[in-house]
């Protein structure tokens, strides 16, 4: 049997596979299909400091191999998630990192400070690259200087490590992922989505009510594995890499890019089952491909230096 | 709800752009489904489609172990689903949503108000109200003629009106022109199809208690995504059309 396990700063994984923020809720639907337990790590949906609304209907759109979403951030806000979600997730046995979105650099430190008053997770995803909200999220994503700035006031905040959410919008992703690495940042998450847009021939007029959305699926899955072999090199901080993965010869391509564990979204909707079932099949296709365990794969695709 | 494969019994045209297909599905899965509720499916194996479907059950067939799906041929995924052929099998969530609680209710005649692809849910609804010997009067609406399916099966249960925007078929206009015309008199209505037309139907029908079913592009179909969501009516929350649906109480939800 292979040795799934991963060790990162505060997150101790009994294998690298989690589902990604956003596509899983706080776990209670999934938890109908197959005990949580079995997960890696939980990545639950992103906190705001007050409860969201979120974007108006259509939200979301297929796409050839993916598909395009503008949920813009609805949840009920720290607190309640705190008080309500987070309790049904400590009666497993799988550590939770909590996403954290916001307008302004206050709003982020304020959710993280809120935070600190439970013991139920262990590690912050600092979300600085939402798409799909008006104001905030995409441009402290975007911006080296303020990316660093919203890490280093977040991870002064909490009480775990910090992984920062990269945006895949950017002319340099190297760039972004050395400031925030500089400013404290514990690791990295990468991709979160492409900014997209499908137009709808009949209405003519653009299919989602926000207009533009995040697109993520298999079509995007190329991009992911660019920017992580690529910020791989550049820095010294663990990487869960996400973006379009459905299978475990996509975990291993992730592996080899870079990634120390990878994160599931898209490819939940399609089958429930689809994190459960890649535990399962792991081992095997780690052997398939001669590593003896997941830590011996990881960042070994950089043959060519 | 569970994720299970199930054999394609037959599939055939009904009507213009519009499937019937019935599947195979285990007897106890079938019994747990209230009229109302639908299947969320799996266009095909790959990673092409990464969304499901999600169709309403229109009947369940106890004693042969079927269930009856109708949809319509909209983009690429259905015009997949609609090329399937029998013994194929396709995969499914199901059954997904809240149904119609006709338990709860005491009824003795109910107005069912269907619109287009809307109208397949309120024939299992349909049987199950007469099984508990209530009153049937149905109001069907179609874009024209060649759309028109269902007719006869509703005319088993009672008075049936179809209704075509351009009057190629039955009455000319729409459902809450018949209603209004023929003074239909029931004590509950229940009603599904597009929104426009919900949005008349609860304007036009405000004193009456009743239920309308939703839809709405869907991501995962089981509350998770919080894709397919609608304001509730005070506009202070959102409710998931695929967890807390696709069934509301009229007036329940801000359409």
């Amino acid at each position: 049997m292979s040795d799934l396990t991963v060790q990162l700063p505060g997150l101790d994984l009994k294998n690298p596979i989690m589902p990604a923020s956003g596509c899983f809720s706080f776990g209670r639907e999934y938890s109908k299909f197959y005990c949580l337990s079995q997960l890696g790590a939980i990545m639950i949906k992103a906190a705001t400091a007050d409860k969201r609304l979120g974007n108006a209907t259509p939200r979301v759109a297929e796409t050839h191999a993916g598909m395009l979403n503008a949920i813009g951030l609805q949840n009920p806000g720290v607190e309640a998630i705190i008080d309500h979600e987070l309790p049904f997730l400590q009666t497993f046995d799988v550590p939770v990192i909590a996403n954290v979105a916001g307008s302004t650099i206050e709003e982020y430190e304020g959710v993280a400070r809120a935070l600190k008053r439970t013991e139920a997770i262990s590690a912050i995803e600092l979300n600085i690259s939402c798409p799909n909200v008006k104001e905030g999220g995409v441009q402290f994503g975007t911006r080296p200087e303020l990316a660093a700035e919203v890490t280093q006031r977040v991870k002064a905040a909490s009480h775990v490590p910090v992984y920062v959410k990269l945006s895949p919008n950017v002319t340099d992703i190297v760039e972004i992922a050395q400031a925030v690495e500089q400013a404290g940042a514990d690791g990295l998450t990468m991709i979160n989505t492409l900014t997209g847009m499908k137009i709808d021939l009949k209405k003519r007029q653009p299919l989602l009510a926000n207009q533009v959305g995040g697109l993520s699926g298999p079509a995007i899955k190329p991009i992911a594995i660019r920017m992580i072999y690529q910020v791989y090199q550049a820095v010294d901080i663990p990487i869960i890499g996400m973006g379009g993965i459905t299978s475990t010869d996509d975990v291993i391509e992730f592996l080899l890019a870079g990634a120390s564990a990878v994160a599931i979204g898209t490819a939940n909707f399609k089958n429930p089952l689809i994190c459960s079932e890649i535990i399962e099949q792991l081992p095997q296709a780690l052997q398939k491909y001669h590593f003896a365990s997941v830590k011996d794969a990881i960042g070994k695709g950089h043959g060519h230096g | 709800m569970k994720v299970c494969e199930a054999v394609i019994d037959d599939i055939k045209q009904i009507a213009r752009d519009t499937m019937q297909v019935h599947l195979k599905v285990e007897a106890n899965i079938l019994q747990t489904i209230k009229p109302g509720q639908f299947v969320h499916i799996q266009v095909n194996n790959g990673t092409e489609h990464m969304l499901r479907r999600p169709i309403s059950v229109a009947n369940i067939d106890q004693e042969r172990q079927l269930l009856t799906i109708v949809f319509k041929v909209f983009g690429q995924g259905t015009a997949k689903l609609a090329a399937y052929e029998a013994e194929q099998s396709i995969n499914l969530l199901i059954p997904c949503g809240q149904g119609y609680p006709i338990e709860e209710l005491q009824i003795k005649k109910a107005l069912l108000i269907g619109g287009g692809i809307g109208v397949p849910p309120l024939y299992y609804l349909a049987r199950q109200l007469a099984k508990k010997n209530i009153e049937i009067i149905s109001v069907l609406g179609f874009q024209t003629q060649a759309d028109v399916f269902y007719q006869q099966d509703f005319e088993a249960f009672g008075q049936c009106f179809v209704t075509t925007m351009d009057g190629s078929y039955g009455y000319k206009g729409v459902v809450t022109d018949v209603i209004k015309q023929e003074h239909l008199l029931f004590d509950y209505y229940f009603s599904c199809g597009p929104t426009a037309m919900l949005r008349a139907v609860q304007t036009e029908l405000t004193n009456y208690p009743g239920y309308i079913s939703l839809e709405e592009r869907m991501g995962c179909g089981i509350g998770a995504c919080y894709a397919c969501v609608v304001p509730s009516k005070d506009q202070a929350t959102y409710k998931k059309i695929c967890q807390d649906g696709p069934v509301f109480r009229a007036n329940e939800v801000s359409i």
